[in-house]
């Protein structure tokens, strides 16, 4: 379990983590949403160490994220974050032979190969095993970071914005991949994502933000309503239900029907408009 | 396909896993070799090829200075280049070396401010070897308090720190040109001599001592070099790969310091020869291990100052010297890698 205590940061005098106190379970997917500026990418930060806070402590089960080991936690919780260097001359297998780097520090052994070739054979990236990472799409290349992640074998894995600059095909598939991840390989998963839908479809539990504080957190179902998105997002946004997933429809303020009674759906516009196939 | 498999099951493809090396990638590890193997045989051809063109007269004499000028070039090539190449890993970025960053005007100005509070007299009076230990331990001290500053920033946005660079760089500069010119002429003279690299007259002694610390320096980057590879990933990939960051740079920095320092130190600066340096040899070897990126720059590095030396010595009569041909051929460089990093 994560559990985050009292964590206070602030970056000159703007705060940005305001004694946000949090537990996430194990082995589910958790997603922060909350607007930009809401301190999820910053909160990410402090759970994985990138980021010192001001006040405040990280518990990964038992283990004091500030003041353990670089090992310590490094084969404990593996984190993605967006801004990426390319090196240059780096293949995707010399990526993936990264994530093998907190238990073999460079030098590795033959299990490590195995582990690196199962998460390549997991990501399907047999295929592009050689090609150097500034050959690819952007989304192959978030697929052979994915691949490092999971070589890393941690039980807790951390991604920010998992979905920046993929197409709708490759977010699908992305998510669908976190999914199985969290269901076979029992990892515990916490994301940052800006659309409410994919959280809403693909998570166990949902973190919503703003200005620094966790406003409200629950399942996809108790977070998916109109009255707690427009608290967390400052947004009148409709909520349907599709077969059991819950959908905010944001594209437009108020969307398809005019201001209802808040929180209430219209019985009519769902079978209408949604049932289609 | 499970990811996390059972151990027992594991230890059965281990054996398999032995051949864990696609045919293309061994031919890139031997494209590697043959490439590396190829730079040090033309060093070694370079250095024969100085010691021995044209012998007129005593071969004693030729030899004893002549093996000390190629072991200067030898031991500047390498320190620049290991240290460059090092340098742009941590920094993130291709163009940014010690030079770059001002550590050359650092050295002219730790020269003028010398002649200027204790004159000529003494500097001239100083032994080479005094000469050189003032230098290098100014250079080490000011150098690390420099590049401390400058990665100290939590900023680490390229342009930002290439022009900090050319700021600190040129006001060193005219600090330095300031100082000269209330200098007395016999003072000036002096100080002009300093200020270009030169190989031609380098003592024996003080060579070894430069060399013995250059071996140093190079030996202590050797466990560092397989987490600079993970720091090329940037911080935050390196840092969740339980890389000790700080402790990484800041060991980094220091033998940098050091290397720059006593190179400097010994023949004087050569603004762009790291920058040229380094990026041939990522160039010419295409790996990302800073075990063979390393080894491939220092061999650039000594091929380039030996070949360029005998060109500039034995073939163009000394008409003019290698540091103003590394700073035109290196400041075009740097104008394109500069237009090309703007346009991205």
């Amino acid at each position: 379990m994560i559990t985050v205590r009292d964590v206070t940061h602030r970056y000159d005098k703007q705060v940005v983590l305001d004694e946000v106190g949090l537990s996430l379970p194990v082995g589910q997917l958790t997603s922060i949403v909350g607007a930009n500026g809401a301190g999820k990418s910053t909160l990410l930060s402090v759970i994985s160490r990138l980021i010192k806070p001001e006040r405040g402590s990280v518990f990964i089960d038992d283990l004091d994220v500030l003041n353990a080991g670089d090992d310590a936690i490094s084969q404990r919780l593996a984190v993605l974050r967006q801004d990426n260097r390319i090196t240059a001359r780096l293949s995707v297998v010399d990526l993936v032979r990264f994530g093998r780097f907190p238990y073999s520090k460079g030098r590795l052994t033959p299990e490590d190969h195995v582990i690196v070739d199962e998460a390549l054979d997991y990501l399907d990236l047999q295929p592009l095993r050689d090609r150097y990472l500034d050959q690819l799409s952007g989304g192959q290349r978030q697929r052979a970071y994915i691949a490092m992640i999971l070589a890393q074998d941690t039980d807790y894995i951390l991604l920010d914005e998992p979905l920046n600059n993929l197409d709708m095909k490759h977010s699908s598939s992305m998510m669908t991949l976190l999914r199985r991840a969290a269901d076979d390989l029992g990892k515990t998963i916490v994301l940052v994502l800006h659309d409410i839908n994919f959280a809403s479809c693909f998570s166990d539990h949902i973190v919503a933000m703003r200005d620094g504080k966790v406003v409200v957190q629950g399942p996809p179902a108790d977070i998916m309503q109109r009255e707690t998105l427009r608290q967390v997002f400052d947004m009148d946004i409709h909520v349907q239900d599709l077969h059991g997933m819950r959908l905010g429809i944001f594209w437009t303020t108020g969307a398809p029907v005019g201001p209802g009674p808040l929180g209430q759906e219209t019985p009519d516009l769902e079978d209408t408009s949604l049932t289609v196939g | 396909m499970t990811l996390l498999q059972s151990r027992t099951e594991r230890a059965s493809r281990v054996a398999a896993a032995r051949d864990h090396a696609s045919p293309e990638e061994r031919r890139r590890r031997t494209r590697i070799r043959v490439t590396l193997g190829i730079l040090g045989l033309l060093c070694v051809l370079a250095v024969a090829a100085y010691l021995t063109y044209d012998v007129r007269g005593s071969w004693d004499y030729a030899m004893d200075l002549r093996s000390r000028q190629v072991g200067s070039l030898v031991v500047v090539g390498a320190a620049v280049g290991a240290s460059s190449l090092v340098f742009q890993t941590i920094a993130g970025s291709r163009i940014l070396t010690p030079s770059v960053m001002g550590f050359d005007a650092l050295y002219l100005l730790v020269q003028t401010v010398i002649v200027f509070f204790f004159g000529s007299a003494t500097f001239l009076m100083m032994g080479v070897a005094e000469r050189f230990l003032v230098n290098a331990a100014a250079l080490v001290v000011f150098g690390m308090l420099l590049f401390r500053w400058l990665f100290g920033r939590n900023s680490r946005n390229l342009l930002v720190l290439v022009l900090v660079g050319i700021v600190i760089g040129s006001l060193f500069n005219s600090l330095t040109s300031l100082a000269s010119r209330v200098l007395s002429p016999n003072d000036f003279l002096t100080l002009q001599d300093v200020m270009f690299a030169t190989f031609n007259t380098v003592d024996g002694d003080l060579l070894w001592i430069v060399g013995a610390v250059c071996v140093v320096g190079l030996l202590a980057l050797v466990p560092l070099l397989r987490y600079l590879d993970v720091v090329d990933l940037g911080y935050d990939s390196a840092v969740a790969l339980g890389v000790p960051y700080h402790r990484v740079v800041t060991l980094t920095l220091a033998v940098v310091t050091l290397l720059v320092a006593v190179s400097t130190a010994l023949v004087g600066p050569m603004l762009f020869l790291g920058l040229i340096v380094a990026n041939l040899a990522r160039q010419v070897v295409p790996s990302h291990r800073h075990t063979d990126l390393v080894l491939g720059s220092i061999l650039v590095g000594i091929l380039s100052t030996v070949a360029g030396q005998f060109v500039v010595g034995h073939l163009l009569d000394n008409g003019t010297t290698l540091s103003v041909v590394v700073n035109l051929v290196g400041g075009i460089y740097f104008i394109l890698l500069l237009m090309r990093t703007v346009r991205l």
